[in-house]
């Protein structure tokens, strides 16, 4: 039998064994990956000393791309295989993004996520924010010379179930073991709560390249509990540069036809509106088809065209306070997120419409990967025990089609994640044996207006008469914010079950394809990845085991534990061979087998609440 | 503690209907950092399976814990009177014909001060109802006559909505 380890009181269990785990702020216009290093939660430079990475990827034909500096210069002079801002694109059919036309890619439409054709062939958004994040993971295992335990991953509060799942399936396809998704604004009051212990209602106003998201948190004792959340997920500084440009072409009166010329006036105008950032005037220079373009630009005028855009966000910012039941008094700071709130005219206008100052101390460009780094940190076990909790919200509205192309609600908007909602339906038509079902999501009450996010059919309902079959639907959302579907007919005792996952996230044989056809940065043999896998998450049941015992193993009785020892053997004796399949064999006996104690355990935890709380109320 | 125990148990709190929401707020906080699957992301799958089941049923509870009309309809049902809200909708005279006068006036009030109006009336009515409907449940312990006051209050909620609606369409935006 082997030796267990018993680590110091106070202690981790191995401190060796302190697992790296990074934040990853995967944005429109920028990436950066940050972690905590000697307790200090920072963001990590490229070997250049630079943190920011351009989210662009440039796709240069001999099977080689160039990921962020390199294919951010390219854009104006190949538009067509240097795609930018993909973020906008997670998860979305060309359908769904306003204003493509002006873009100069080459889109391809497909059901459930939009592509683009480029010279090395049609590429998901999924595949391009893969080759982001890859490079961000290889800057962090360089830096830290070790493997990476696992990453917490931002998205937009307001990103729906497939903009979630997308960014799910972009970090599995980089290598990435996905800890947790969390919300960008959430993130941001997370580095800015810690450092400035802060208690109370705090509103964040996240405004970035591409989207805009308003979240409002209460935090207590190191729990941030977001009350309400709400946004846009295709309103950002790019539809500012958009609006530039267009009025800087119209001013000048010139029409701008090719990808090219697009390209190079968003840039321009790009580039007067940073400008303005600190200068009052400044001028929009752009070569458009050999022929040089400039018109001067102010800031005012810079304010008028963002007002419609600045306009917008407010409105958002007065359905959250209405959601959350709070006037704009009670908000306590206002944390400003994204680089788009750098402008001028946007601090004024949230400062002026909250009657107070906002806060800007920590960089925008860094604080939400700083705030995710926190998270990673102590969701990995390295933090201090209870020191940090994130109790987040589904931003929009979970229910079903019924009768005539209506919503029924299931699980409302700013529900607190992990939630479950169940509701039973019935037949409409007598011997009805199956019953179609779709998913949606949004608030509107026409389905037509909401966005679809899965069908599927439950069959085998036993002949009844109309409205006698009891079917009942259950939605669970997880502490991702991703959502399965499953029904039951539970009249009869026949039961009829289908557990659904959302079809526009890719398929995992589309995944294994994906990888297959490899990276830039290596060339993976699909068997070697696979044990390497196998290897990890061996060791991260092992080590999770050892933690567990080590804190609670004497709620175990002898027979239990010796369980528990064995198949801790057997695994530790399987990973030091090289078969793939014995391992995860192994970790899943040990985990089954781990299933009781776990059990245990919570309890316990729960027995300890209830507890405190007497002890306090004493 | 057991998934299935009632909500009250689960929160350490009497089953009555009054209750402190600053020391509820603090007991599901409480709770979340005992069972929140993000206190096992290092752990195995059992381990997350099982705290996600529990954070579920813990927010599921606070749900219904902190909506007084929730948690008035779940003590009715504990005390084995069951809502049934769709098969009883017989409701006393004088009720609906409140009910008809706060409609026709929401049809009537054309701009934001009239809807405010009629909202700040809606919401002292729903107020004295619930101090009806607390001592019901708290002091008469009558769940038979706490469901028909639960069953009115649920006519008056969805007729907030409806107001909410028309204040939100009428919110202009500056």
């Amino acid at each position: 039998m082997a030796l267990l380890q018993i680590s110091e009181p106070g202690q981790a269990p191995d401190p060796h064994q302190r697992r790296v785990a990074v934040g990853i702020d995967l944005g429109t216009t920028h990436s950066l990956v940050a972690a905590v290093r000697h307790g200090v939660a920072e963001c990590l430079p490229d070997d250049q000393g630079r943190v920011l990475l351009p989210s662009a990827v440039r796709y240069l034909g001999d099977g080689g791309r160039a990921i962020g500096h390199a294919a951010r210069d390219a854009q104006a002079e190949d538009p067509e295989n240097t795609l930018v801002s993909v973020k906008r694109f997670m998860g979305r059919t060309l359908a769904d993004v306003a204003g493509h036309g002006r873009l100069p890619y080459r889109f391809v439409d497909r059901p459930g996520m939009l592509a683009i054709a480029t010279r090395e062939g049609d590429k998901s958004p999924v595949e391009v924010s893969a080759e982001i994040l890859a490079t961000l993971r290889q800057r962090a295992e360089d830096t830290f010379a070790d493997d990476l335990f696992g990453a917490v991953i931002t998205v937009p509060a307001y990103f729906d179930d497939a903009q979630r799942q997308a960014t799910k399936d972009a970090a599995h396809l980089a290598g990435l073991n996905v800890l947790r998704l969390i919300n960008e604004p959430t993130a941001a009051a997370v580095a800015y709560g810690l450092d400035n212990a802060s208690e109370g209602l705090y509103a964040v106003y996240d405004l970035g390249g591409g989207t805009f998201d308003i979240s409002l948190l209460r935090l207590t004792r190191g729990v941030f509990e977001v009350v309400a959340t709400g946004g846009d997920a295709a309103l950002g500084g790019d539809d500012i540069d958009h609006a530039v440009a267009d009025w800087a072409a119209r001013e000048a009166g010139r029409d701008v036809v090719s990808p090219r010329d697009k390209r190079a006036l968003l840039v321009a105008a790009r580039a007067a509106k940073e400008a303005l950032t600190a200068a009052d005037r400044t001028s929009v220079r752009a070569d458009l088809d050999g022929r040089p373009l400039q018109v001067e630009l102010t800031r005012a005028q810079l304010d008028r065209l963002a007002k419609p855009l600045v306009d917008r966000t407010l409105a958002a910012v007065r359905k959250a306070l209405r959601d959350a039941d709070v006037g704009r008094q009670d908000v306590q700071g206002v944390v400003m997120v994204g680089g788009s709130t750098r402008m001028p005219g946007v601090r004024a206008a949230v400062s002026e419409f909250f009657g107070r100052d906002v806060l800007t101390n920590v960089n925008p460009d860094e604080v939400v990967a700083i705030g995710a780094a926190i998270q990673a940190n102590a969701l990995a076990g390295n933090g201090r025990d209870g020191e940090l909790l994130l109790l987040d919200v589904i931003p929009l509205s979970l229910g079903l089609e019924t009768m005539g192309g209506l919503v029924e609600r299931i699980v409302e908007r700013n529900s607190t994640i992990p939630v479950a909602k169940a509701q039973d339906f019935t037949t409409f038509k007598d011997g009805q044996t199956a019953m179609a079902l779709h998913v949606v999501q949004g608030e509107r009450e026409l389905v037509a207006e909401c966005r679809s996010l899965a069908r599927f059919e439950l069959r085998g309902i036993p002949p009844m008469v109309a409205g006698a079959a009891r079917i009942r639907v259950t939605f669970q959302v997880d502490a991702d914010g991703l959502l399965s579907v499953s029904a039951r007919e539970q009249v009869s005792g026949v039961e009829a079950a289908i557990v659904v996952k959302p079809s526009y996230g890719l398929g995992d044989d589309q995944i294994a394809t994906m990888l297959k056809d490899g990276f830039a940065n290596a060339e993976i043999d699909m068997a070697a990845r696979s044990l390497r896998e196998a290897h990890v998450e061996a060791e991260r049941m092992l080590l999770a085991t050892r933690a567990a015992l080590a804190a609670d193993g004497r709620l175990l009785q002898d027979e239990p534990r010796a369980a528990i020892d064995a198949l801790m053997l057997a695994l530790e004796q399987a990973n030091r061979g090289d078969d793939t399949a014995a391992i995860e064999t192994a970790t899943k006996a040990l985990a089954d087998g781990t299933e009781h104690f776990a059990a245990l355990r919570m309890n316990q935890g729960i027995r300890q609440a209830l507890a405190g709380k007497r002890l306090e109320e004493v | 503690m057991k998934l299935d125990d009632d909500d009250f148990t689960l929160f350490g709190l009497a089953p009555r209907f009054a209750l402190d929401r600053p020391e509820l707020d603090a007991q599901w906080r409480r709770l979340q950092s005992q069972v929140h699957p993000d206190r096992f992301a290092a752990d195995g799958a059992a381990s997350q399976r099982l705290a996600m089941q529990w954070a579920v049923r813990v927010n599921e509870a606070y749900q219904r814990l902190k909506d007084p009309l929730k948690r008035a309809a779940y003590l009715c049902e504990l005390r084995g009177v069951a809502i049934d809200a769709e098969n009883n909708t017989a409701m006393p005279g004088d009720f609906l014909q409140q009910q008809m006068a706060w409609r026709e006036a929401l049809d009537d009030a054309v701009d934001l001060p009239a809807v405010e109006a009629l909202d700040a009336d809606v919401r002292v009515h729903e107020k004295q109802l619930f101090d009806t409907l607390a001592a019901t449940l708290d002091e008469r312990n009558d769940a038979a006559a706490a469901a028909r006051q639960v069953r009115a209050l649920m006519f008056v909620a969805r007729f907030r909505q409806d107001v909410a609606r028309r204040l939100e369409a009428l919110e202009p935006l500056h």
